[in-house]
């Protein structure tokens, strides 16, 4: 647990202890972790102070996973001379969680410029991991020059369309899309016909106490349009997902950690493991943000989520790379 | 060599603007070019062009320069120029041989428009 011992609750909208219905928004900025559990729809904030008190319930989650994303194999900038290593002390925090990860998401951007060598040095790398399974769900970085070819070749052997795919893991269903093709002048992300099509039908007779699990690229709510960070149809997708009690959405893309509670959805961003972007607005563009060295590693994460059977809770908690 | 930049040098200075205007739509050229040689270039800088609307005369080959630390591409909306994905500091130059009005995007980060204007 040393790896969360920096890691502090920038928002604890529960300081009561009061569940909250409806509408809830916390965001932790990246570098810092958040807590935050869905049980029955309801969901529950907990300062790092009660984390005892759920300690317990987590250690016997009945599943649990990571979530990593925007590895950047490949960029040499200011903002992260030494990608390599970063990933690598990502995998290294993976193998030393106190509740071992059964397998792990990717959501995106895996390479810098979809070059063989940088998918080749993050297969490498992500070999060390103590989950073996990793599914993936490709970035824009992905698929550059060939409409992703090279991606599907690589992990897209038992997916559909464009690298879309479901499966399920001790009774949660997994829905991994695609939002970084196609994309039309001026616009969002986007998912198309075609996958929205072949998602209504994949969720269509699962039973509604069915805990979801969506995991793609680009995120899934309007996080900042401004800087391209949402999806033209997400809501099409999410319309979907109505009559589920659980829904949580994975996404990354943004380079800092972010939540969104909004009914019976949590959204949540991942930071990435090489280098950090700027808070929505806060800078010129989204491009990469340089920090002072020493501080890098703390901007820098991975995503433990767990989940508890019979509870309807999905635990997601960020942790640094500090 | 030295012979040879000599000779170079000697050819521009004595064609001066005639030799400049040559090799203006490769965008080699300095800084003291003249204005019109300038234009013809697009600058990509946090996540924009610039400029995001250019006017050319037709036969103008525009070229653009990535500066920031992220890839971009330049492709129009009617699909007549496509760059390849361009680094940090790599270029595509197109040639317009017709007048008209091309939209173009970065397929990558689709929010990033411009438009170039053939007269």
């Amino acid at each position: 647990m040393t790896a969360k011992s920096k890691d502090e609750l920038l928002h604890d909208h529960n300081h009561d202890g009061v569940d909250r219905r409806g509408f809830l928004k916390c965001m932790a900025w990246a570098g810092t972790g958040a807590f935050c559990v869905m049980q029955g729809g309801v969901l529950k904030s907990y300062s790092m102070s009660n984390m005892s008190q759920m300690a317990s319930k987590i250690t016997a989650g009945q599943l649990s996973f990571v979530q990593i994303s925007d590895s950047h194999m490949g960029f040499n900038k200011a903002a992260n001379p030494d990608v390599v290593g970063t990933l690598k002390t990502a995998v290294e925090k993976v193998n030393a969680l106190s509740t071992p990860a059964e397998f792990m998401l990717h959501t995106g951007d895996i390479s810098h410029l979809s070059k063989p060598e940088e998918f080749d040095t993050v297969d490498q790398i992500l070999k060390g991991a103590t989950p073996k399974d990793i599914f993936y769900v490709p970035g824009e970085h992905d698929m550059l020059n060939d409409d992703g070819k090279q991606y599907m070749e690589r992990y897209g052997k038992n997916t559909r369309g464009a690298g879309w795919y479901s499966f399920d893991k001790k009774g949660v269903h997994f829905i991994g899309l695609v939002n970084v093709l196609n994309l039309k002048a001026g616009g969002l992300g986007t998912l198309g016909h075609d996958q929205l099509e072949w998602m209504e039908d994949d969720v269509k007779h699962l039973k509604s106490s069915t805990p979801i699990v969506v995991f793609a690229h680009i995120p899934l709510w309007s996080v900042y349009p401004e800087w391209g960070w949402g999806t033209e149809d997400s809501a099409q997708a999410l319309a979907y997902l109505k009559k589920f009690g659980s829904v949580t959405v994975l996404n990354g893309h943004i380079h800092q950690t972010m939540q969104k509670v909004e009914g019976n959805v949590t959204f949540h961003t991942a930071a990435s493991t090489a280098f950090p972007q700027p808070e929505p607005g806060k800078a010129p563009s989204p491009g990469p943000m340089k920090v002072p060295a020493e501080q890098l590693k703390s901007v820098l994460g991975i995503t433990d989520v767990n989940y508890v059977h019979g509870q309807h809770a999905l635990a997601v908690v960020d942790s640094s790379l500090a | 060599m030295r012979r040879i930049v000599s000779t170079a040098v000697l050819f521009a200075t004595t064609f001066g603007v005639g030799f400049a205007g040559l090799f203006a739509g490769a965008g080699n050229l300095p800084a003291a070019a003249p204005q019109k040689v300038d234009a013809t270039e697009v600058k990509i800088d946090n996540f924009s062009f610039g400029p995001s609307e250019l006017k050319v005369p037709v036969g103008t080959t525009v070229t653009w320069t990535n500066r920031d630390d992220i890839p971009h591409t330049a492709v129009s909306t009617d699909k007549m120029f496509k760059s390849k994905v361009l680094d940090t500091d790599e270029k595509f130059s197109f040639t317009f041989s017709k007048p008209g009005t091309y939209e173009y995007f970065c397929s990558i980060h689709p929010k990033m428009t411009g438009k170039i204007v053939v007269q």
